[in-house]
């Protein structure tokens, strides 16, 4: 039931997580921030198993944050997601894997970088992702609409789009979208973004 | 008396030394040279083969410097079995670092890594340490062209220009008077590294089966390493020579005009 969305723009990666925390059929919680600021520019966002995904974000987070403070500078977002996704290869092939899927979003030399990663360990860069049910009702909206280079506001209003359709035909309520903007000078928290009422 | 502290390794004379290290790096000294220059377009590395007997088969045409990974080589001064134990490590150390990261590794990181292997053999009992000090070059994104120098106590440093091995303290202080900064291009520095090989090893006369020279550049967004063939060694050496012949001579006419 959980959704992950990311948009790359021009010169930054969009961010959105539902944010409901679920036990069996109940609601527990409808503010939940399911996102992981790896470092200035590195932002993870995770759905999967609870518990693994806290546990697994944290890990990889105080790794990254281990290397600049060793090294003086910072894993580039490539270096960054291909070692997450080496360390989920690892997990899922010991003892106790972790059931998380993420996406990865970071800006560095190279320009803005999204990763979609499974919790089989398959990570792929793409323009655009998203994780859950929520795919099957937005994944067209973003075929249809997306443009290479977007601006900010056009990203938006996409994610947008992308809200009120979730809204309007999935099944499960998800009433409220924490989003995240990844930009060059860092990350930007952009709230809780309610999608209109259906009408 | 020494016996009390040579025979172990990683134990502290009085005066606070450790004599293994100390020995490991007189050693080194014997070793022949290895001499590195930082140019603004490249590195220079350039090592001294000891090793020339007509019997001896070239197969392997490069003897003392390695390539370690796509952006890195080195060169050694030491005992040669310690030091294929070290670059079959280093070449370890940055496939590793690929492995996990998709990336190449900083060069620093190389260096680092392999001298906190140095420095355990300094410090734990029962083994010996490296009798090998190595000159790396290399190339990253974050600092462009480096070089480094490691020895077996387990210390390293970054450098612009440096030697070790035999004769290597008349070399670091011919190379501080020449070297002048590493705006230099590549060609300078190469006429530099000959000029500084022909003062600094014990022969009369400088041929290209004597030494062994390699260029680290980037080309087209890759690192070249590129180990020259005899032929370019040879015309650099003519080069020198010329130069040299030109000195005199300009000397003797000086001294001509004063008489």
């Amino acid at each position: 039931m959980e959704c992950l969305i990311g948009i790359q723009g021009k010169d930054f990666i969009l961010l959105a997580s539902d944010s409901v925390s679920a036990r069996s059929i109940v609601k527990m919680k409808s503010d939940h921030d399911k996102m992981f600021e790896l470092s200035d520019k590195l932002v993870m966002a995770v759905s999967g198993e609870p518990g693994d995904t806290v546990q697994f974000s944290e890990y990889i987070s105080k790794n990254i944050q281990l290397y600049k403070m060793r090294n003086g500078y910072e894993l580039s977002a490539n270096a960054a997601a291909n070692f997450t996704r080496r360390n989920m290869a690892d997990a899922l092939r010991s003892q106790r894997p972790k059931h998380v899927n993420m996406l990865i979003a970071g800006i560095d030399e190279d320009g803005p970088a999204l990763f979609f990663l499974d919790y089989l360990a398959s990570m792929i860069k793409v323009p655009f992702a998203v994780h859950g049910y929520g795919g099957m009702f937005t994944l067209s909206i973003m075929d249809r609409h997306y443009k290479k280079d977007m601006t900010r506001d056009e990203a938006m209003a996409l994610l947008k789009m992308c809200l009120t359709e979730i809204q309007k035909r999935f099944l499960v309520d998800n009433p409220q979208f924490k989003v995240r903007v990844v930009g060059t000078n860092g990350v930007e928290d952009l709230g809780f973004v309610k999608p209109p009422p259906p009408s | 008396m020494a016996r009390r502290y040579d025979s172990r390794t990683t134990i502290f004379s009085p005066e606070g030394r450790l004599y293994q290290v100390e020995y490991a790096m007189e050693a080194i000294g014997h070793a022949g040279t290895c001499l590195g220059i930082l140019a603004k377009d490249g590195i220079v590395l350039a090592a001294e083969r000891r090793n020339t007997n007509k019997l001896l088969d070239e197969v392997s045409y490069s003897e003392k410097i390695y390539k370690l990974s796509e952006d890195m080589a080195c060169s050694v001064a030491g005992i040669t079995s310690d030091a294929n134990v070290l670059t079959n490590e280093l070449r370890l150390i940055a496939q590793r670092y690929l492995l996990q990261y998709q990336e190449p590794i900083p060069c620093e990181q190389v260096v680092a890594t392999l001298c906190d292997i140095k420095q355990a053999y300094t410090q734990f009992g029962g083994k010996r340490p490296f009798g090998v000090s190595i000159l790396y070059v290399g190339w990253d994104r974050h600092y462009g062209f480096q070089l480094y120098q490691s020895d077996p106590s387990g210390n390293y440093g970054g450098w612009k220009a440096t030697c070790i091995g035999n004769n290597s303290a008349n070399a670091v202080s011919l190379l501080k008077q020449e070297f002048k900064d590493s705006d230099a291009s590549l060609d300078e520095a190469l006429n530099l590294a000959v000029k500084v090989l022909s003062k600094s090893l014990d022969v009369t006369k400088l041929t290209p089966d004597k030494v062994e020279i390699a260029t680290l550049t980037r080309q087209n967004g890759r690192t070249v390493i590129d180990v020259l063939k005899d032929k370019r060694v040879e015309a650099l050496i003519k080069v020198h020579e010329e130069e040299e012949a030109k000195a005199d001579a300009q000397k003797k006419k000086e001294q001509e005009k004063k008489k």
